[in-house]
């Protein structure tokens, strides 16, 4: 599990070899541990004119207590001063060495093709200046929201931006795109908090939607999940395991969900059983009451090319990763056990974007699982629910660790970061989705891969 | 029995002496010449010789120990009554203004009727003090009372006790120089080195233009050979100006001796006086010394720039006459540094430092650059220390005058965190 490669090239010597012979320098990540802050530096935030995500974000950053700069003039600096910011000034051509731990630009003000300028105005200057681990956010509105072509070819010109600048910022640094519905400025704390923080180390080059939150909540940000119950399948052993215990960290009563062989769980279960769902919900019921959250983690693989794949692989593999799903889900949702502002998070994958060769049985389960947020997310709103996913890339694990090693380098370095995530966090973006604060996360699918080159 | 209410405080007329460059022209004059040269013009001018004023009021910032009594020596010498009371002012940089002030403030409450108020500076013919460990020992002897512990403190001389104290211009508490300390403004502010420069060369220009049209004509007495300020380069340019190196704030500062005021010789005083006064005496009134503030900031820990004071009076000036920043039509900031005008307009303008350090629903908005300065400014004329108010009184007078119905503000930072604003107005309309 462990990546020697990258061990090395952080030794003295090895290093200055790597580094002259231009091989993959991975960076080390920074990953949060309880007591952080948010963001651990100067953050840089910018705004388009006209736009309308400016003063929320700023209310954000007064209440993480983060040292704030914007340039002098301009809505940026207006919303800082109505939220109370004794934010600094920035001018690129004085700041000197000034570096930045995040750059947040609103761009939601921009309409036209032309007004894309202002990416370039407020970036240029500032983007070498991103600290290693650093953040880059754009915030925009959706395309599909947009009031007219010209508006919706813009925001949509945004993606390319931001996935160019993922790439370009290096050194563990991360660049997301937030599209924010009109009417949801308020619902984008529980996601920017993420995406500022080291809990989104691996995550990047992501698009992410909110809207309207189904159901609003106030949080202790350091216990969100304080008082919710979350139950997680396949939590016996790698991401899963993580998954459980972030979730505990966060404050969540966790139902470790898994396969009676794989020993210690609270509730041994079989999902692809036919009495699983029943099972499950009897368990819920009766030890709980109901159910905040659950985390459809369990998966498997089963690979081999098509003309030699046996139906039994392709069924098993289907089975655990789409439609066991679909019968919990089911019994949950028939049963009135998923509580109010409750969630499903589940776990796609890259294959399921990308397709890999030797994985047609799990990359159509993957992309069903993407396929089943999009369906469902409307739906479970009017129930105040949210599903979202995640779709990791290459994660350091026991799974992992068995792919052959030419593979396995290539999994690992073919990405914006030289390396593979570590379960850890796959587990923080699912903890996010599951926050009672992310009621406007809703539909969404969102890679744990650092910018993997495979379908992006 | 005073009046009931506050009178009038009408500005009759300033002069200066030309202001000279450090070591230069007004090398071996000493203070006390210059305030007393000064003073002599306007009493050439205002036809005061022999008369008792009610008060002069003047000081300096860098000042020998013999001149305790710098004002009173530089009345006696003059040639004015030698029955006018005088005293030192001195609140670094703004000691002109604030002698200005406390001369008003007498005039307004009918304690007296006419008054001079001014300064002087030079940091050519500069007090050196000994060394201090050599004063310790003089003061020992000095209080030894046998010739052995006279013998003990002597054996203490050390040869490098001859070395001097000379003044610094550097804030006893950081220790920075004031360019330093304005350098981490202009950054934390985002002030190039362009828009200083261009602010530099106007105010030149400016000054320059103002000599052309004899602007300072009935404002300035020649001394010791000069007729103009000596700092005044009227073929200054920004392409000029960008060829210096920087001084202060590292290799990649943005301040240079161009757009910072050089140490300067020079002297200034301002005629005041009651309505009734003038009239009686037949002298116009100029304009009227309407309103001042004085404000201070927490440099050392407080995390606010040295120099940006003015910034923090200036809104409660104007709140106290119901006006707004926009509503003059000459604003005479003292070009300390031309980052420390900068870093003011800007502050100013800025909603977050409008909001979350002055405290205000909005910010008190941009000035017409075209207003700023138009007679030129300390980065022309130069700036001994204590003569810059009462320049800037006298020309802003005369102005206002030009201009009946106009109104103006001065703005004034200084050393240890503070500064004075004033208002003016002209006649009316």
């Amino acid at each position: 599990m462990s990546d020697r490669y990258a061990q090395i090239t952080r030794l003295p010597v090895a290093g200055q070899l790597v580094k002259n012979l231009g091989l993959p320098q991975p960076p080390e990540l920074e990953r949060w541990e309880p007591g952080m802050p948010v963001v651990d530096g100067p953050v840089l935030l910018g705004a388009a004119a006209g736009g309308r995500l400016a003063p929320p974000v700023a209310r954000l950053l007064a209440a993480i207590g983060a040292e704030v700069h914007t340039e002098l003039g301009g809505e940026a600096r207006a919303a800082a001063a109505d939220a109370g910011l004794d934010a600094k000034v920035f001018n690129g051509e004085t700041a000197g060495e000034q570096r930045f731990k995040a750059l947040v630009f609103d761009a939601s003000g921009i309409t036209t093709s032309d007004g894309l300028a202002a990416l370039h105005a407020f970036f240029s200057p500032a983007i070498r200046r991103v600290s290693p681990s650093g953040r880059v956010i754009v915030l925009g509105t959706p395309p599909e929201d947009a009031g007219d072509p010209r508006e919706a070819t813009a925001q949509r010109a945004l993606e390319g931006f931001e996935r160019s600048v993922a790439k370009e910022v290096k050194r563990g640094a991360t660049a997301q795109l937030v599209y924010v519905r009109p009417g949801a400025e308020g619902a984008i704390e529980s996601t920017l908090r993420f995406l500022l923080s080291p809990k989104s180390a691996y995550v990047s080059a992501q698009v992410i939607r909110i809207a309207k939150p189904v159901a609003t909540a106030t949080v202790d940000w350091e216990r969100p999940l304080d008082g919710k119950v979350a139950a997680v399948t396949g939590a016996s052993r790698g991401i899963g395991a993580a998954i459980a215990e972030v979730l505990e960290r966060d404050g969540a009563t966790v139902i470790r969900i898994d396969v009676p062989q794989a020993g210690s769980s609270d509730l041994p279960l079989d999902v692809t059983a036919d009495d699983a769902p029943q099972q499950l919900a009897a368990y819920v019921s009766d030890h709980h009451g109901g159910l905040d959250a659950i985390v459809h983690n369990a998966g498997i693989t089963r690979d081999k090319t098509l003309g030699r794949m046996r139906p039994d692989q392709w069924a098993s593999v289907l089975d655990v990763n789409l439609a066991s799903q679909e019968r919990m889900n089911d019994a949950l949702l028939d049963g009135g056990l998923l509580r109010a502002n409750g969630r499903i998070v589940t776990v796609s994958s890259i294959s399921g974007i990308a397709g890999n060769a030797g994985q047609t049985n799990y990359a159509t389960s993957k992309a069903g699982v993407a396929g089943m947020v999009a369906a469902w997310a409307p739906v479970l709103a009017k129930r105040k629910l949210t599903i979202n996913a995640v779709a990791p890339g290459f994660i350091e694990t026991q799974m992992t660790a068995r792919v052959p090693f030419a593979l396995r380098e290539a999994g690992r370095r073919m990405n914006s970061m030289s390396q593979g995530g570590l379960p850890v966090d796959v587990a923080e973006a699912i903890a996010w989705f599951a926050s009672p604060a992310s009621g406007g996360v809703n539909g969404n699918v969102v890679r744990v891969c650092g910018q993997s080159l495979l379908g992006a | 029995m005073p009046p009931t209410a506050p009178r009038r405080v009408a500005v009759l007329g300033g002069n200066r002496i030309p202001f000279a460059r450090s070591n230069g022209a007004y090398a071996a004059a000493s203070n006390q010449d210059m305030l007393t040269t000064a003073i002599d013009g306007l009493v050439e001018r205002f036809g005061l010789e022999g008369e008792r004023l009610g008060e002069v009021a003047a000081g300096a910032v860098l000042k020998h120990s013999r001149d305790f009594n710098l004002a009173r020596e530089a009345v006696l010498g003059s040639r004015l009554a030698p029955d006018t009371p005088a005293y030192d002012v001195q609140q670094a940089c703004g000691t002109g203004l604030e002698a200005v002030a406390l001369v008003a403030n007498k005039i307004a409450l009918g304690q007296i009727d006419v008054a001079i108020a001014g300064g002087v500076d030079t940091t050519s013919d500069a007090p050196i003090a000994v060394n201090e460990d050599l004063r310790e020992i003089l003061l020992e002897l000095n209080r030894a009372r046998t010739n052995a512990e006279r013998l003990k403190a002597v054996a203490k001389l050390r040869p490098w006790h001859i070395t001097p104290e000379i003044p610094r211009n550097a804030e006893p508490r950081t220790g920075m120089s004031m360019g330093d300390h304005t350098a981490l403004t202009a950054r934390e502010w985002g002030i190039t080195r362009a828009e200083q420069d261009e602010l530099a060369a106007r105010s030149h220009q400016n000054l320059a233009a103002a000599y052309d049209r004899g602007f300072f004509d009935d404002l300035i007495t020649p001394y010791l050979g000069l007729e103009r300020d000596q700092n005044l380069r009227a073929d200054s340019s920004v392409e000029k100006l960008a060829k210096l190196k920087p001084a202060f704030g590292g290799e990649d500062g943005t301040m240079t001796a161009g757009n910072s005021t050089p140490l300067t010789d020079g002297a200034s005083v301002v005629l005041l006086a009651s309505e009734e006064w003038a009239r009686e005496h037949g002298h116009e009134i100029l304009a009227t010394f309407v309103d001042h503030e004085t404000a201070a900031v927490d440099y050392v820990d407080g995390g606010e720039g040295l120099l940006m004071a003015p910034s923090y009076a200036m809104p409660r000036l104007l709140e106290r006459n119901g006006l707004k920043l926009q509503d003059f039509d000459f604003y005479e900031i003292h070009e300390a540094f031309a980052a420390q005008v900068l870093a003011t307009l800007k502050a100013w303008e800025d909603p977050v430092f409008c909001k979350q350090r002055l405290g205000l629903d909005a910010p008190l908005g941009s000035i017409d650059s075209d207003r700023l300065n138009v007679n030129g400014g300390s980065l022309g004329a130069g700036h001994p220390f204590a003569a810059t108010g009462g320049r800037i009184v006298g020309s802003l007078a005369k102005m206002l005058h030009e201009r009946p119905g106009s109104r103006g503000v001065i703005s004034i930072c200084a050393a240890g965190g503070q500064g004075i604003v004033a208002i003016m107005e002209g006649p009316q309309a």
